[in-house]
């Protein structure tokens, strides 16, 4: 699957994104490789603006007809804003995973934190592995 | 894992495939909201070879299943098919199955996938244990193959492909016919709610079943259609899956099913329904639909006024109807349409309100 992850973002090893704002903050979503296995989500689960998050805990849920999945928080800080246009259109998600479709704005704890996280290049190879392994 | 013999098409067709009770079987071929919509509004395909056929037949084979079936099938045609349900002795569901009247003491009964073996090991040991020595059971799952062409245009691309006329065919009616030199037995029925055709065939060359419809349905919008679909088309049409929303702790006047279940006649486990109709049951199973937001899942706790009331057994986003609807136990004092209920999802509180069941209903031509 020709999947072009953009480069100006680290990714985690749960298919989220997240990118570096700048400010202390970053915005995060799902990657269009996680997007593409839920298909027709139908549902997001937002968090409260202020909620606590700690790095790779659930911050939001996404559902689609089938299934339930998590969504992990890629740093830990607190939820300085959510998507509202997902509560309507969760299938901004499907059509647009690294803009419109993005979940939360984060103001982060310890910026040292996106270390752990993989550079697009890193992510790509990690889920062409993955579709290896399941053929 | 088993496989049905159109496996390696739903490969090449690029189907995502799931474990359903034992099989490999296709959940989605692209999206289940696009093959949903594709049903209701054109024609789906449906690999259904993983259910279970078995034929009962002999003397005695319409007494015999007088016994073991909750349905009365006195009266009925060959040419015809019946839904009912197989009990306990305890009156517990052990399937819900259809039975196609093929000739005077000969029936087939089309069971679920992951039920075959137990109901035919039930219909066994019952043979046996009442001496129906002249009853004949014979499973015929592997020798049998199926497909299901469901959709308002269903009619137009199967009706030049077969040999017979199945425009005049009834609901609930089928015949013995060809679809291009292959011999099937076409029967007007389905699981979605909407017009259609369940078609039987040898397993062996069911493949050309499903090519011959596949390229006939293209123009027309058909398309083949997996689990994931099949089971929002079912839902919003009202019908139950054994296993989710009943299986042997439940009783047919429990859920939806009593009316396929005759209390004047006896078979097994007719004694204690007909005490549970008298006495009233304790649970009944309802249709919902969510007035928060979020869907209920299958296991799910049913709150009223805080306190603990029953459990959702089916749930999704149904695509036709726009909303998160599903079915649900509650006590008897909450089944009337309108009364609002609070379900238990992840760690909130959403409300919901009793609706009739079906949730969607076609429009007649």
């Amino acid at each position: 699957m020709a999947t072009v992850n953009p480069d100006d973002r680290l990714y985690s090893e749960e298919h989220e994104w997240a990118l570096d704002n700048g400010d202390g903050t970053i915005t995060m979503g799902i990657t269009d490789h996680a997007q593409e296995l839920l298909t027709d989500i139908v549902y997001v689960e937002l968090p409260e603006v202020g909620k606590k998050v700690k790095q790779m805990e659930p911050v939001a849920v996404v559902e689609s007809v089938k299934s339930v999945s998590d969504v992990y928080s890629p740093v830990s800080g607190d939820v300085a804003e959510v998507n509202d246009a997902l509560e309507d259109q969760p299938e901004l998600i499907n059509e647009d995973p690294y803009g419109e479709g993005w979940i939360a704005r984060i103001t982060m704890d310890e910026p040292a934190e996106l270390d752990r996280l993989m550079e697009a290049a890193a992510y790509t190879v990690m889920i062409e592995e993955e579709e290896d392994e399941e053929e | 894992m088993k496989r049905t013999p159109l496996y390696d098409r739903h490969i090449r067709l690029g189907a995502r495939i799931i474990d359903f009770g034992g099989w490999d079987m296709p959940v989605q071929y692209t999206t289940v909201i696009e093959e949903h919509k594709a049903t209701r509004q054109a024609a789906g395909l449906f690999d259904i070879c993983h259910m279970g056929e078995i034929d009962v037949k002999g003397s005695g084979a319409f007494d015999f299943l007088q016994i073991v079936m909750s349905r009365n099938l006195e009266g009925q045609k060959e040419g015809t098919m019946r839904l009912s349900v197989m009990t306990t002795e305890q009156g517990g569901v052990i399937d819900d199955l259809t039975i196609y009247l093929i000739e005077d003491n000969w029936y087939r009964i089309v069971t679920n996938a992951g039920t075959k073996d137990k109901d035919l090991a039930w219909m066994v040991k019952l043979k046996d244990k009442r001496g129906f020595t002249g009853v004949e059971i014979v499973d015929m799952s592997d020798a049998i193959g199926k497909v299901d062409i469901q959709g308002p245009e269903s009619h137009a691309v199967l009706a030049p492909l077969v040999r017979d006329d199945v425009t005049s065919l009834k609901y609930y009616h089928f015949i013995e016919t060809v679809i291009e030199d292959i011999p099937v037995l076409v029967s007007r029925s389905g699981y979605t709610g909407e017009d259609g055709f369940e078609i039987y065939g040898d397993a062996d060359n069911i493949g050309e079943v499903w090519d011959t419809l596949l390229a006939a349905g293209a123009d027309r919008g058909l398309l083949p259609v997996g689990l994931g679909a099949r089971d929002t088309l079912r839902l919003e049409s009202g019908f139950m899956l054994y296993g989710n929303d009943m299986d042997e702790t439940t009783t047919p006047l429990e859920v939806t099913y009593g009316w396929v279940s005759n209390l004047e006649k006896d078979f097994v486990g007719s004694d204690i329904l007909r005490k549970q109709r008298e006495e009233g049951v304790k649970k009944k199973l309802v249709g919902f639909e969510m007035l928060d937001r979020g869907i209920a899942r299958h296991g799910y706790k049913v709150f009223k006024d805080g306190s603990e009331v029953g459990e959702v057994t089916s749930g999704t986003f149904a695509p036709t109807v726009g909303k998160a609807i599903g079915m649900a136990f509650v006590p008897p004092s909450l089944k009337e349409p309108g009364t609002e209920i609070d379900i238990h999802i992840r760690s909130k509180s959403a409300k919901a309100k009793i609706v009739g069941i079906p949730f969607y209903k076609r429009k007649k031509t």
